[in-house]
Formats: structure tokens, C-alpha cells, sequence
């Protein structure tokens, strides 16, 4: 999938590109890209060194055992296939938790972990090349993104002189409540279709 | 008061691991030490899945095809009650979030960040995430490549935050 995914965005952008006359745009484009993509990189190395750092300080000292134990009828019910005691289940718990109170900084770190544990555990080994349902399930969660407060968006608005920049809080809410919900929903019936499947 | 709480999570969170480590008699720098080289790794490990999406998706932003598309997709999308101006937002939402900023604080300029479509682009940028963005970094940084049934799932809690957002907004 990402093969196509890649191979079409590369394709359809120098093709539309060349049609459209400004090639010189698309090249360009690419170039900075390039450089975009290192700059982002080093800042995320600083990022991520820091919070697997200081998450590493949380699961020596047992915080995230706790924590994650009390996330534990959560995670069960999304992710059935991650038993107590799976390496994956610490780093999933921290990831969820981290979306939910909008600190990316911390979710992303998390989630790689998260899903190195997986592929690890998977029946495929490090670099499977079959998504399991728990990874499916840990994605399409991530890209719901249920966040409670989405702080970036009040601190633009405010910035563009909005006479109530925190009115989004209401509806982003019930927008986000909404699209979680329809994730959990699919994952659920992608869950027990796959089981179905896998049993007969 | 909830910005507030926001806004001293972070600091909080970070006293309250080193604070409990200190007291439960760990060696607190060591252990960060030892999970900031694994951090390190990790992003060794994505920078080339990094590069090779930014580019690509570049390329796709530089060609003006979203724009073109959005063109395309004007005349369905007044059917679904979709404001047009918001629909390149949608489209660069799925790969790209510093491109999607930058349209959503065009829109913030062009019509004020309480207007109907300012309102409805704040809402749809805090419900939803760059789909391809996630789904490349997290599988490509364990070399998933059958990635079965997220794509599908992802677009579609996608979509239904979308139609959300447009209903809560926009009536």
C-alpha cells in the first residue's frame, strides 16, 4: 500500500507538474522538501531523545506500570490481542494518554515504541510485512485523534483576533468524540470479521 | 482555567517522573540516558521514511493537483454542503499538517476565525490528523507493508469528523 501511495504522490505531482506548466515549481518543491525533512528531523531527534528519556526515568521507576494499569479495561478492549504483561502494553497506554491531553511531543515517541513492540511480538518479526490487528487498530486510533483540548488551534485563533477563540472547544470536542467512536466501531468489526475469518 | 491546566501539563508531567524516580532511590540520570540513545535509534531509523514521504509529498503540493482538485470537487461537494473554500484544506489535511496550517490561517485572514468557515475549518484541523503522514511514519518505521485494513479505517473516522465538524458549524 504505501508503495502505491508513495509511487502515486511522486508520479501524479511530476506528471500534473509538467501538464500544468510549472515543473520548475515541482523540482523546487522537491529540493526543499529534502531539506524540510532533515530540519524536521533533527528537531525531532532532540524531542525524542528527551521523552523516551524521561519515559524510560517513568518505567524504571514503575510509574507507567501503574499508569498503565489503570488504563488496563481500555486497553483490553481495543486491543484484545495485547495480553497483561506485553511489552507493547506500556508504551500503547502512554501514546493513548498523550493524545488525549494534546502533547504530541510525548504520543509520538510512545507510539513508535509502541509499535516496534508489536512488530517485534508479531508473528512476522521486526520488519513484518502484514499489519496485525493491534497495529491496525493503534493507527486508526492515532489518526482519530482524540484530543480534549486542542490548545494549538485556541492559541491561532487568538492569534487572528477571534472574539472567543476558546468557542471551538464545544464542537471540537463533539467532533473528535465523533470520529474516535466511529474508529473504535470499525476496529471492532474489522476485529471480529478477522477473528470469523481466521476460526473457519 | 483549562488553558491554564494545558499549559502546566507538560512542566507538571516531567517534575512528577523525575520527582518519583529520585524518590524511589533510581539513578535518574543514568535511565534517561539509557531511554534517550533508544530515542535516538528511533529516529535514525525514521529519518529515511521521513525524507522520502516530505519529498513526495512536495512534489504533490508544488504541482498545484490539490488545487486542481479542488476545483474539480466543488460542484460535489455543494451537493454535500461542503463550503468550497474548505476543501483544499481537506485534501492537504491528509498529507501534510504545516501546509494545512498555513491554509487554515489563510482562511483566518480571508474570512475572521469566527465566521462560518473559520469556525468550521477550527473545528475539522482539531478532530482530524495527516492520515498518510501517520500511516507511512508508524508502518514504514517497522517496514509494515500490507497495511490491510488502517488505510480504510483511518479515512473513514476521518470522513465522519469531517461531516461532524460541517454539521456542527455550518447549520
Amino acid at each position: 500500500m504505501l508503495n502505491y501511495l508513495w509511487s502515486f504522490m511522486l508520479l501524479a505531482g511530476m506528471l500534473w507538474g509538467a501538464a500544468a506548466g510549472n515543473l520548475d515549481a515541482v523540482t523546487q518543491g522537491l529540493l526543499d522538501s529534502a531539506g524540510e525533512a532533515v530540519a524536521l528531523g533533527i528537531t525531532m531527534l532532540g524531542i525524542m531523545c528527551f521523552w523516551c528519556g524521561i519515559l524510560e526515568v517513568g518505567t524504571r521507576a514503575g510509574l507507567i506500570r501503574w499508569f498503565t494499569g489503570k488504563m488496563g479495561p481500555a486497553l483490553d478492549f481495543l486491543f484484545p490481542d495485547i495480553k497483561d504483561g506485553h511489552p507493547a502494553r506500556e508504551p500503547l497506554a502512554v501514546n493513548l494518554a498523550a493524545n488525549m491531553l494534546g502533547v504530541g511531543m510525548a504520543a509520538a515517541p510512545a507510539g513508535l515504541e509502541a509499535m516496534r513492540a508489536l512488530a517485534e511480538s508479531s508473528q512476522d518479526g521486526i520488519s513484518g510485512i502484514r499489519a496485525t490487528n493491534a497495529m491496525c487498530t493503534f493507527l486508526i486510533l492515532n489518526i482519530s485523534s482524540l484530543q480534549l483540548i486542542p490548545v494549538t488551534m485556541i492559541a491561532y485563533r487568538s492569534q487572528y483576533h477571534s472574539a472567543d477563540p476558546a468557542a471551538v472547544l464545544g464542537p471540537a470536542l463533539i467532533a473528535t468524540g465523533i470520529s474516535t467512536l466511529t474508529a473504535v466501531l470499525f476496529c471492532r468489526l474489522m476485529e471480529l470479521v478477522s477473528r470469523r475469518r481466521a476460526g473457519g | 482555567m483549562i488553558l491554564w491546566l494545558s499549559r502546566i501539563l507538560i512542566p507538571l508531567m516531567i517534575c512528577y517522573i523525575v520527582g518519583f524516580g529520585l524518590l524511589s532511590g533510581r539513578p535518574v540520570f543514568e535511565d534517561f540516558l539509557e531511554g534517550a540513545r533508544n530515542g535516538m535509534k528511533t529516529v535514525g531509523g525514521i529519518l529515511p521514511v521521513l525524507t522520502g514521504l516530505m519529498t513526495a509529498v512536495g512534489v504533490l503540493r508544488a504541482s498545484g493537483l490539490l488545487e486542481a482538485a479542488g476545483l474539480w470537487l466543488a460542484v460535489p461537494a455543494e451537493r454535500l454542503r461542503l463550503p468550497a473554500e474548505l476543501i483544499p484544506l481537506i485534501l492537504v489535511r491528509l498529507v501534510s499538517n504545516s501546509a494545512a496550517t498555513g491554509l487554515l490561517l489563510d482562511i483566518f485572514s480571508r474570512y475572521g476565525p469566527d465566521s462560518p468557515p473559520g469556525m468550521c475549518a477550527s473545528v475539522m484541523m482539531s478532530c482530524t490528523e495527516t492520515v498518510f503522514y501517520c500511516l507511512s511514519i508508524y508502518f514504514g518505521s517497522v517496514g509494515i507493508k500490507k497495511t490491510r485494513y488502517a488505510l480504510p479505517g483511518a479515512l473513514l473516522s476521518t470522513a465522519a469528523g469531517i461531516a461532524a465538524s460541517i454539521w456542527l458549524t455550518m447549520r
